[in-house]
């Protein structure tokens, strides 16, 4: 039997998500194939056939499966499910949006938020905002899950997979409107070596502008707390957290958050903690490697012309 | 038009949860209760529809101990019409969870369902995508706006890109992002009106849906604690310790 999974991607560039979704579908084992399911996605394809390890790209391009939309892509899953033991998608909002569709028809449970794989059925999630770490088995025939791309080490691009096209088009009763993409020159969280983010304290989206800089100095990508977000300061993508994105950089630096532990839970796996914040009892400074207490609108300024 | 609102009753979100000694599972005695954050924005969005004169009636449900009816009051005191409370002191996956959803939907065949994105236990995020997959409805999960026109629903959704607008027909399900609305503080006299508001206890066995074991739960243990670090006096030690200590700069 072998492990499907769906490979996450804008249509022009493969997500590096993907290559760690790959690596834990090789630690459960089993021969691993890919889905691409996009419109005018060759160049995804591409990318995806070179991944180490991966038997086959599977291939769906179509116009309908351009905007990932749930309901046609569940379908198109369901109609390839019964080659696949395990269908793995990145716990994105796309795997989210899809991966229990596929469950439910498929009459089994699925797994969420993957961390570890203790052994082809047995997998490690986190539950309470990461306050504690479930170990469950499934007993299902299909394991549907998604996984948490930031607890995997993304396998290497040395492969040579085999193309399959698949002609399966399924329509869906849902129509798309449009799409407000954030767009950037820096890296995605969830690939960034380093992360900035700004809480409430920051005041202004204007005042964001010093974590842009030293984002930008660092080469790394620009975070936010769910406080900074509600507030219009920087758009929802930004968000970290139970919520929000999960992030692993090597380097994680919190800037006027307090460490609530719904923003915990997505950045306490960070390699370096550095936090900055004027207040010394704040939570944050509990899971900092570098904990500084100062005023931020003296210390990042400060901070910029240091590196 | 008709809105289904399923809720369910949580740990408060202010609360720090512990692993039980003997690791099966999270300490819950004696701890806060709370209807769940995201149930709680679904109940709000409902009573905003009904306000400006979409909706008719709002149906909250909960699958959950007798305990569990709080939360119903709780969503009737910030104006659901009323409840339906399927008791029962078992924990369910998400699966069964919306097949006892689908079941109810059957018999109320309410014309959207809003319900949140994640309950903040399990931190599933599956039970509303299942549900519509169930119903063969369409579904917007991560809703951050929701307009009715006529037979249809529009919705703005977080993606992880940023924004994604969907339109679709209904019946639909409809899951809840945190920036959908921020909800209304239940006022004394809403609160007492909600006591006498309708509210119908059921079993599990009345809905007649076959449900099964999908999972067992083999431990529940503390995730790692993190090293205790150290408080640096100036932004001169950070940059040093950054570059020579943990050389991430
Ligand atoms: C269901 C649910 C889900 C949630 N999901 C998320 C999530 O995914 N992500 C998330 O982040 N939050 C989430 N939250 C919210 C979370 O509980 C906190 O409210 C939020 O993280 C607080 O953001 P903050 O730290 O920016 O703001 P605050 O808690 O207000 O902290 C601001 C900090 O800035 C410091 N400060 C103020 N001025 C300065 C200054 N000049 N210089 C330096 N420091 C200064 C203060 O000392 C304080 O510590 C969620 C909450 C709920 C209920």
């Amino acid at each position: 039997m072998a492990i499907l999974v769906i490979a996450e991607h804008d249509n022009a560039t493969l997500k590096l998500d993907t290559a760690k979704v790959v690596a834990c579908a090789q630690a459960i084992g089993a021969d691993v194939d890919l889905l691409v399911a996009g419109d005018d996605c060759s160049a995804v394809v591409d990318a995806a056939k070179q991944l180490t390890g991966v038997r086959k790209v599977l291939v769906a391009d179509n116009a309908v499966y351009g905007n990932g939309i749930a309901e046609n892509l569940g379908d198109l899953l369901v109609s390839i499910a019964a080659d696949y033991q395990h269908m793995l998608a990145t716990a994105s909002s796309l795997g989210k949006d899809v991966m229990p569709r596929v469950a439910a028809l498929l009459d089994v449970a699925q797994i969420s938020e993957v961390v570890e794989v203790v052994s082809e059925d047995t997998f490690v999630r986190p539950i309470y905002a990461g306050s504690a770490l479930a170990t469950v088995q499934s007993l299902d025939a299909v394991k549907v899950m998604t996984v948490r791309s930031s607890a995997f080490d993304a396998v290497a691009n040395d492969g040579n997979a085999e193309v399959v096209s698949l002609d399966g088009v399924f329509n869906s009763a849902v129509e798309f409107v449009s799409q407000t993409l954030t767009k950037s020159e820096r890296p995605d969280l969830g690939a960034a070596s380093v992360v900035v983010s700004g809480g409430r304290a920051m005041g202004s989206a204007d005042n964001f502008a010093i974590l842009e800089q030293l984002a930008d100095k660092l080469g790394g990508a620009l975070g936010a707390s769910r406080a900074a977000v509600d507030a219009g300061y920087v758009p929802n993508d930004l968000q970290v957290g139970q919520t929000g994105k999960i992030v692993a950089p090597d380097l994680y630096i919190a800037v006027g958050i307090s460490g609530a532990i719904q923003h915990l839970a997505g950045m306490k796996d960070s390699k370096v903690i550095v936090a900055i914040n004027k207040d010394p009892e704040a939570p944050i400074f509990q899971v900092a490697d570098y904990g500084l207490e100062a005023d931020l609108f003296d210390a990042v300024p400060k901070l910029l012309e240091l590196i | 038009m008709k809105v289904l609102v399923p809720v369910k009753r949580v740990v408060d979100a202010n609360v720090k949860v512990r692993v039980n000694a003997d690791n099966t599972n999270v300490d819950t005695a004696n701890l806060k209760m709370a209807i769940n954050p995201f149930c709680e924005i679904a109940v709000e969005e409902a009573v905003r529809l009904k306000e400006a004169g979409v909706v008719s009636e709002i149906v909250v449900v909960t699958i959950g101990p007798k305990a569990a009816q709080e939360q119903l009051r709780t969503a009737m005191a910030l104006g659901a019409d009323r409840g339906i409370h399927v008791e029962t002191d078992d924990e369910f996956a998400s699966l069964s969870i919306a097949k006892m959803l689908n079941a109810i939907q059957n018999q109320e065949q309410a014309q959207l369902i809003l319900l949140g994105k994640q309950s903040i236990d399990g931190d599933n995020n599956q039970t509303g995508q299942m549900l519509a997959a169930l119903g063969n409805m369409p579904q917007a999960t991560f809703a951050s706006e929701v307009k009715v026109e006529g037979d249809s629903v529009i919705v703005t959704r977080e993606i992880d890109g940023g924004l994604q607008t969907l339109k679709m027909p209904m019946p639909a399900v409809i899951t809840t992002d945190l920036r959908l609305n921020e909800p209304r503080y239940a006022k004394l006299p809403n609160i007492m009106k909600a006591k006498r508001k309708p509210l119908d206890t059921v079993t599990v066995e009345s809905l007649g849906v076959t449900l099964k074991q999908h999972q067992n739960i083999v431990k529940v243990a503390p995730p790692a604690q993190r090293q205790a670090g150290v408080m640096v006096a100036s932004v001169e030690e950070l940059v040093e310790k950054l570059k020579n200590e943990a050389k991430v700069i």
